[in-house]
């Protein structure tokens, strides 16, 4: 990382510690952060973090191993789960799945060649009523069809 | 977004209808002892699962000793084929802030926290702004409607594990740890958020307290049954044409929720999502209740042409990923209780083997450190042991089971 790089995060790590509080109960909400800004938590953003809380940094580590929203290594640009939780798999979550892992050559659990998407399964996302049920990043789309997800997929940027 | 909009729901207690700060005036008129009375008449119950009393757990954290208090609204919801907490938030805040206002004023908490699951992100938004409109009306921020309470409301978003919905878990990831349950006791209403005295509620329980304190307890207790009073959400998923948030009495039969929905050929009606039971239908008439089947909402259906040994394998595959690792009957025993559903899928098994699977299953119960590692075997002990002609006797075609 280029050291303006690193200097522009730190910036934004003590400006989330000035926003959550030093306390070590901000960092669910810190780490929550810097994941969606930066996709993932780098060993120095966590060396930081430890460091402006005043913990060790392998207990943020430790954290990070922890939630399935976290974590340590860069993925793709864009993050796709597909649940595969049973109302969802019920109504054609296979085939869904299926589909995306054949038009964008890439099996679940990976990345595609040009970085832009990692393909995962979610367990339940809570709309069980609508599905076959996906989420790209943070936002949900419900009542899939095969041919609805890969259109999904090709308005992403 | 693109979830469907306020869809008119109408119900006999929560979805009849409340206007912003109603039960707050109300509480506020009232003195704490009237409200944990109000509470204890109404017999309220906790709608996450585990079913608590109410004015129980509210009376416990009012009388521990602690210079700052915490109200916790639990909405983790994660329990497979669960999402009423999200049309809760979504379409009926002001029940659910509401009543956590009262929880406040009730505990003397001065802060309340919403643990809302990373998963329900893009409903932040809106909550954050109607939170702000609600210290407009000065219903929250610094001496509520003039009365000298002071109660805010903040949302901290949880990171994708089912286990931080069970109370100790989500006290430890809100405090900076793994989300690892603690041994209980002691409790959160002695040494819950930072030490401190907490109560952690479901979303649905905080609605249920506005409707208590408007129009009192009894008036709740005319509703339901004896020992299940008031009304439920239900989340109704699988096999049947209106799949969706019903509220219902307390009570209601399962074939009446069946005929409700749609639902035809069932087969098998799994109540309380993976860690809840299985019910055949030869059980279609046991009610839901917490003295029956007892449930946080989930209701998901099968109809004939599924193969519940699918079902089970999704279920546990679902505990095997959840579960938090810490202790052993949890870690490893549901490893085991997968391996036993996939050599049954094999058709491997040997009824010896199935039969010491279910003794670890029902020692899960017993010896797990908490609710994910005791519940988890439910499903597959209700599965094994209600669909056992299909599972185990003829339909997989195994060398033991024909
Ligand atoms: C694995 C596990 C997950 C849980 N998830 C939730 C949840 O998502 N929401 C919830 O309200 N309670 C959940 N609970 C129950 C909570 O521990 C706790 O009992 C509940 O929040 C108390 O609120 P209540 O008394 O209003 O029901 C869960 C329990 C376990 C063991
Ligand atoms: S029962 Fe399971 S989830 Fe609970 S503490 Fe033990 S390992 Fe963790
Ligand atoms: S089962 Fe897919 S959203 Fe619940």
């Amino acid at each position: 990382m280029l050291t303006a790089e690193k200097n522009a995060m730190v910036e934004e790590i003590e400006l989330l510690v000035a926003k959550y509080g030093k306390d070590r109960s901000a960092l669910l909400s810190i780490l929550h952060e810097i994941q969606k800004r930066y996709r993932y938590i780098s060993e120095y953003a966590q060396q930081e973090v430890a460091r402006m809380l005043d913990i060790h940094p392998v207990e943020v580590y430790s954290f990070i191993s922890f939630f399935a929203f976290l974590n340590s290594e860069p993925k793709g640009r864009n993050l796709v789960r597909i649940c595969k939780t049973i109302s969802c798999d019920m109504v054609g979550k296979s085939a869904i799945v299926k589909t995306i892992e054949r038009e964008l050559g890439v099996e679940i659990g990976g990345t595609t060649k040009d970085n832009k998407f990692t393909v995962e399964y979610a367990n339940c996302l809570g709309l069980c009523d609508q599905g076959p049920v996906m989420a790209i990043n943070d936002r949900v789309y419900v009542k899939l069809t095969p041919e609805k997800a890969v259109k999904l997929l090709s308005e992403v940027k | 977004m693109n979830i469907p909009g306020k869809t008119e729901r109408t119900g006999p207690v929560l979805f009849s209808g409340y206007k912003r700060g109603e039960a707050i005036t109300k509480a506020l008129s009232l003195s704490r002892e009237d409200i944990l009375f109000e509470l204890k008449d109404s017999k309220l119950k906790g709608r996450g699962g585990a079913g608590f009393p109410t004015s129980t757990k509210w009376m416990l954290v009012a009388a521990a000793k602690g210079d700052k208090k915490y109200v916790i609204c639990n909405a983790d919801e994660g329990e497979p084929g669960t999402f009423k907490d999200r049309v809760l938030l979504m379409e009926y805040p002001e029940l659910v802030f509401d009543g956590m206002v009262i929880a406040g004023y009730t505990m003397g908490a001065s802060l309340g926290i919403v643990y809302l699951r990373g998963e329900y992100e893009y409903i932040l938004k809106s909550l954050e702004d109607y939170l702000e409109e609600m210290r407009k009306d000065n219903l929250l921020g610094n001496n509520i409607l003039g009365k000298g309470i002071n109660f805010d409301i903040q949302i901290v978003l949880g990171s994708g594990a089912y286990v931080c919905g069970e109370e100790t878990a989500l006290i430890e990831s809100l405090e900076g740890n793994r989300g690892e349950a603690r041994n209980r006791p002691p409790y959160p209403v002695n040494t819950g958020f930072n030490g401190k005295p907490t109560s952690v509620n479901n979303v649905e329980t905080f609605a249920a307290v506005c409707k208590i304190i408007l129009n009192g307890g009894k008036w709740y207790c005319t509703f339901g049954t004896d020992k299940s009073t008031g009304s439920k959400l239900f989340s109704v998923s699988g096999d049947c044409e209106k799949p969706g948030v019903y509220e219902l009495h307390w009570g209601a039969k399962i074939s009446e929720v069946l005929d409700l929905v749609g639902a035809k050929h069932t087969k098998a009606v799994q109540v309380g999502g993976a860690s809840g039971i299985c019910i055949p239908k030869s059980q279609f008439n046991r009610t839901l209740a917490y003295e029956d089947a007892s449930t946080g909402g989930s209701i998901i259906i099968f109809n004939e042409s599924r193969n519940m040994i699918d079902v089970l394998k999704n279920f546990m595959e679902f505990f095997v990923e959840e579960s938090c690792g810490q202790c052993t009957p949890c870690r490893i025993g549901n490893s085991k209780l997968l391996e036993g559903v996939e050599l049954i899928e094999k058709g491997e098994f040997t009824f010896n083997y199935i039969n010491k699977l279910k003794d670890l299953g029902r020692t899960m119960q017993v010896s797990a450190k908490c609710g994910l590692g005791q519940s988890s075997p439910n499903s597959f002990i209700s599965i094994l042991e209600n669909f056992k002609d299909e599972v185990l006797n003829k339909s997989n075609g195994g060398r033991n089971g024909r």
